[in-house]
């Protein structure tokens, strides 16, 4: 394997929030996001995030690509990004690119859909020729499924799957190294869906861009991703080898989220047990103290509301932050 | 509205790249099925015309004094094809016809100048202002808020006692107080289009703030910021009429619209109505017809009819 083109380590994302009736000078409370997540990429490699909402996926999403502040390391290709000055830090975004979860709300609607696509484009070479900026934006839409005559169009003139095109067209006019998929899926039907992700893994199988790929949907991201983690509450509960993950869970969270993806056949889906996680996502302004997924879990035990977990090494390649990993899950017995 | 498969025209004509259509072109067309608004257009550009144009027409020079009719206005100063006097002649004996064109040309360009500055300086600090949020925007709305608290009036009159009265004293009065309400428009709006995604595209792209602020934030607030200069041309109008009306604004021989008006109204027992009469006539349909645009150009931009 060659050298991780991503090394995140200790990555937290702290939000301020105000005392409501307080005065200016009250301090904020604080609202860890993401609180001390680590993982290296390899180029070409895809990684997948799930989590329910508000586990932080977006937001760990964000501070990769900065436009939130986080405190811990982030080495892009060796190098630091909290280091870089604000205009290293605009010529590195060259090599970073973003897919957004609304497709539509992510393309400016007063530009016309070729102006969109170029804007990377012209904003990092402004001197490239009008002719080859075109040219260059019509073979990105032919290459991602769009009839290049389109290009004077407005974004609203488009469906959400042709306007997730767009953007992904967009985010590879630079041939980035990275690029981050932010939900890309969730707001298009299943059949688009199963486009846009095809479409994925052929621009990865032939460009080659390392992606972090994010979903709350189990069952999308096993289909492209090479690893999966899981977050909760900004925590990571389980990374592994996507099949090992899928085939194998450890952390209770992870069996919860397997099982509760369906199976597309109604006869083995009425038979088999459907274990339900109960409650809510605690308030991330007041975590659960030791392992945040104790108030929820069936095994946790007075040792989980005191030490939090760390990552224990449970398989090769596979790490489960959970005091009782080879233990099993109460309501899992029989699922298994 | 027929709904149309972009694919399917393409498909019809494959190689001419085709034209989409703009969220402006939408908005125009909406614009014009209403026909509130689209009769007070035309009523705005025949205004306009008269007030450009009207001086070809006109039989006398806008301070010619007829001495002879001093006096026996009633009688003999009453408006009629045949003496030239359109629209009669006022207390001193000069063409109403000529003054009421020059007034109402002078009261336009008020109005839109002062909108035209609300427009550019009242946008550009508004998104100024909110984009970068945080301490920029409280000091830079605190500037406005302290200006707004200003009664305006009183010191637009007391500049125009102290520097004399001039037009470019008006002009400048104007344009200082009409782009505040117009910053705090435009900075809420901003607030709103900032957490949008595209802008975040823009950021993760590199884009720098300020072409994000030209690029991405102005044309998304422009309808809001038309509509409202809209409505903001008859309200320098009013704000002129009424320094001229009490003897502050334009100076002889230039006239305006509120300096008629005052006149007109003056000699109102004396058996001259048209002297009040038709100047009062431009500013009403004027006034009328600018409130007709401007609510038809709201119903037409008004994003939530997307």
């Amino acid at each position: 394997m060659s050298a991780p083109i991503l090394q995140v380590s200790d990555l937290r994302v702290t939000f301020d929030v105000p005392v409501r009736g307080g005065w200016p000078w009250t301090p904020p409370r604080k609202l860890q996001a993401v609180g001390g997540i680590s993982f290296d990429l390899s180029p070409g490699e895809v990684l997948g995030v799930v989590g329910e909402s508000g586990s932080g996926k977006s937001t760990l999403a964000r501070a990769i690509v900065g436009t939130v502040p986080s405190t811990g390391r982030i080495l892009f290709d060796g190098r630091d990004i909290g280091a870089l000055s604000a205009e290293e830090r605009r010529a590195h975004r060259r090599d970073v690119q973003m897919i957004f979860q609304d497709p539509l709300a992510a393309l400016n609607p007063r530009m016309t859909v070729g102006d969109i696509i170029a804007e990377p484009l012209t904003t990092h070479f402004p001197k490239t020729p009008r002719a080859e900026v075109r040219q260059r934006v019509r073979d990105l839409m032919e290459r991602v499924g769009l009839l290049p005559n389109l290009v004077n169009r407005y974004p609203h003139e488009f469906s959400g799957g042709q306007c997730q095109r767009i953007g992904i067209a967009r985010a590879l006019i630079l041939n980035p190294k990275l690029l981050i998929c932010d939900e890309p899926v969730s707001a298009l039907d299943v059949s688009v869906q199963a486009q846009v992700v095809n479409l994925l893994r052929e621009l990865r199988r032939e460009m080659g861009i390392a992606m972090v790929f994010i979903a709350h949907d189990l069952s999308v991201v096993r289909h492209i991703s090479d690893r999966i983690m899981v977050m909760y509450l900004g925590r990571l509960m389980e990374t592994a080898p996507a099949r090992q993950l899928v085939e194998r869970p450890r952390h209770p969270y992870t069996q919860f989220l397997i099982s509760s993806v369906p199976i597309p056949d109604p006869a083995l889906e009425k038979a088999r047990p459907r274990p339900v996680l109960e409650g809510d996502l605690p308030s991330p302004l007041s975590p659960p103290s030791g392992c945040v997924f104790r108030t929820r879990c069936p095994k946790a035990k007075p040792k989980c509301a005191e030490v939090p977990p760390p990552p224990y090494d449970v398989a090769p390649g596979q790490r489960a932050t959970c005091h009782y990993w080879n233990e099993p899950t109460p309501m899992m017995q029989a699922a298994e | 509205m027929a709904f149309h498969d972009p694919t399917a025209d393409a498909l019809q004509a494959p190689a001419r790249p085709d034209k989409g259509r703009s969220l402006w072109t939408d908005a125009r067309r909406r614009f014009f099925r209403n026909r509130a608004a689209t009769v007070a257009l035309v009523a705005l550009v025949l205004i306009a015309v008269f007030a450009f144009l009207g001086g070809f027409i006109a039989q006398y020079e806008r301070d010619y004094v007829d001495f002879s009719l001093i006096g026996i206005n009633a009688t003999k100063g009453v408006p009629s094809i045949a003496t030239g006097h359109y629209f009669g002649t006022d207390q001193e004996g000069r063409d109403l016809f000529a003054r009421t064109v020059q007034g109402t040309r002078l009261s336009l360009l008020i109005g839109v100048v002062g909108s035209m500055v609300a427009v550019i300086v009242g946008t550009l600090y508004g998104a100024i202002s909110g984009y970068f949020g945080g301490r920029v925007d409280s000091v830079m709305m605190r500037v406005v808020d302290i200006l707004l608290s200003i009664p305006f009036m009183f010191v637009l009159i007391l500049m125009l006692v102290m520097f004399g009265r001039s037009l470019l004293m008006l002009f400048i009065g104007i344009g200082l107080i009409s782009w505040l309400s117009m910053a705090r428009i435009a900075r809420g709006q901003t607030l709103s289009i900032k957490n949008k995604e595209f802008v975040e595209a823009a950021i993760a792209t590199g884009v720098r703030p300020l072409t994000i602020i030209l690029r991405h934030v102005v044309p998304n607030l422009l309808g809001v910021v038309i509509v409202y200069a809209t409505l903001l041309i008859p309200e320098m109008i009013i704000y002129e009429s009424f320094i001229s009306f009490l003897g502050l604004g334009v100076q002889e021989p230039n006239t305006s619209l509120g300096a008629l008006i005052s006149r007109g109204a003056g000699q109102i027992g004396n058996g001259v109505p048209w002297q009040l009469g038709f100047p009062l006539f431009f500013f009403v349909v004027m006034l009328f017809a600018f409130f007709f645009v401007g609510d038809g150009l709201r119903d037409a931009i008004d994003p939530k009819d997307r």
